[in-house]
């Protein structure tokens, strides 16, 4: 929909399909209009919801196929937080599933053709990144008091150079929900723009299309496995931050 | 289109935000190769590490797709 | 050079990029904290929890069933002891038994060879008894042959003498040295 191969050359609009649009018609978007960012994150949940919920519904002993698929998940995290961040993670255990089937349900229903990636936008990343960093700061100066300061304090470094680490160490606990919001951000947004600019291209070449689809296939792939990989890795950093938040001396 | 040198600036600059993205491939076959080495040589100890692994990769792309948003913006914001 | 490139589609917002543009943020961040907080309830008040149970039951019924094969490993164990011991007893019952009637058997041999031996020593000496008395018979039909014999050389010899008691005298002395 966004390329029209007209007059003087290909017009390729990547970003059209990241437009916040009312569901219902007219232009304004209000904090409670149901958008399509509404929508699909209704999807997410049912998503959940489905795979969670009914997918367990059985409550065998031999599980289902679904009931696997639940299973694993609640396994493959409950051993992440327990392997990075220690047995007193496992408190917040909730919490990080609820991140991460957010993050990987957004990303994959967002490979759906004329689907809208709500992971994708800068302001649904940035909530979840400053949630675990407000989160993890918090339960770190619960759990440690003042002593949590000694995360910046490096006394594995000479003493002269620790005034330094501690202002770097500083910034670089700062820019961690940047970098973690744009890490998964940037790496949905920059999937979906490639495959539509080879769209683009498919739009415009006629019968040469193949090769571009054939492209997009490829590419295709490379975002189902980079779709849960970032939300791996979105997971297994927050694990890695509730870590410094509960043992800060290392 | 014609005689725009901001936008010339523009797409230029872009282009060469671009070239971070390539710079961070690098560093992730590098991340990735050296662990494929270590794996090599010790396999019993691969299965713990591929958390490290998956952290490395991940720094290492956050700063390819920081480039890469710088020119997204040059693109399409500025 | 952005709303060019956008053409009509994106005249509604000024930024190219469609997560800049500011004005969508509170839609987005209220609607991703409603769905934030229903999925949390939903994994808090029912599948965590349903989940949960459901690998602690596995796991009980896992480890239900080992301790059941232990259990019966441990019978199965018992059951060969038994079995050992019992054919432990059966042998040294069988030896026993052997053994006893190995000592009867020696008790009877001794007894007839007891016998035996007696009878034999018996037989012996009775043999020998008899040997003797004919031995003696026949030294005194010697002797009275021998005198004899002497007493009829002397009258042939000396017709005159005819003192058969001093031939015996003789005779004797002769036999004795």
């Amino acid at each position: 929909m966004a390329t029209e191969a007209e007059g003087g050359g290909i017009k390729i609009d990547p970003m059209g399909q990241f437009v916040v649009e009312p569901l219902f018609g007219g232009d304004h978007v209000a904090w409670y209009t149901p958008t399509n960012v509404t929508l699909w994150m209704a999807i997410t949940v049912l998503a959940v919801i489905v795979l969670l919920v009914l997918g367990t519904r059985g409550r065998a002993i031999v599980p289902s196929r679904s009931q696997s698929v639940a299973e694993l998940t609640y396994g493959f995290i409950h051993q992440m937080i327990e392997d990075v961040a220690g047995k007193d993670g496992l408190k917040y255990f909730p919490y990080i599933m609820t991140l991460f089937l957010f993050i990987v349900f957004g990303n994959t229903l967002g490979l759906l053709p004329t689907a809208f990636t709500t992971t994708s936008h800068l302001a649904v990343t940035g909530v979840l990144a400053l949630l675990v960093f407000v989160t993890v700061t918090v339960i770190g100066f619960v759990k440690n008091g003042a002593s949590f300061l000694s995360l910046f304090w490096v006394s594995a470094a000479p003493l002269a150079l620790r005034p330094v680490l501690a202002v770097i160490e500083l910034i670089s606990y700062f820019v961690r929900p940047v970098s973690h919001s744009v890490r998964l951000m940037g790496n949905m947004m920059a999937g979906h723009a490639v495959i539509k600019v080879f769209a683009g291209f498919a739009g415009a070449l006629g019968l040469g299309a193949v090769f571009p689809v054939v492209a997009i296939v490829a590419i295709y792939g490379l975002e189902v496995m980079v779709a849960f990989v970032q939300a791996y890795v979105f997971t297994i950093l927050t694990c890695v931050y509730l870590k410094d938040a509960l043992h800060p001396h290392h | 289109m014609e005689g725009d040198i901001a936008q010339m600036g523009q797409f230029i600059g872009a282009g060469l935000a671009g070239i971070g993205s390539g710079a961070a491939a690098i560093g992730v076959g590098h991340v990735a190769g050296n662990f494929l080495a270590g794996a090599l040589r010790n396999p019993s100890a691969a299965a713990s590490q591929t958390a490290t692994l998956f952290i490395g990769i991940a720094f290492a792309e956050a700063l390819g797709i920081f480039s890469f948003l710088v020119a997204l913006l040059l693109m399409f914001a500025v | 050079m952005a709303t060019e490139a956008q053409g009509a589609e994106a005249a509604g917002n000024a930024p190219g990029m469609p997560q800049l543009d500011f004005s969508t943020f509170p839609n987005q961040i209220f609607w991703l904290l409603v769905t934030l907080v229903v999925i949390y309830l939903v994994l808090n008040k029912v599948a965590l929890p349903r989940i949960a149970s459901v690998l602690s039951e596995r796991q009980g019924t896992i480890a239900n069933d080992l301790a059941a094969a232990e259990e019966l490993k441990g019978k199965a164990g018992e059951a060969e002891e038994a079995y050992k011991k019992a054919l432990a007893d059966a042998r040294a019952e069988a030896n026993r038994i052997i053994a006893d009637a190995k000592a009867e058997i020696q008790k009877d041999l001794d007894a007839a060879t007891e016998k035996a031996d007696a009878e034999i020593a018996a037989k012996s000496a009775e043999s020998e008894k008899r040997i003797g008395e004919i031995r003696a018979s026949a030294m005194e039909n010697v002797e009275a042959v021998a005198k004899d014999t002497a007493i009829e050389v002397v009258r042939a010899v000396l017709p005159a003498a005819e003192d058969a008691s001093a031939v015996d005298k003789a005779v004797d002395q002769r036999l004795k040295g």
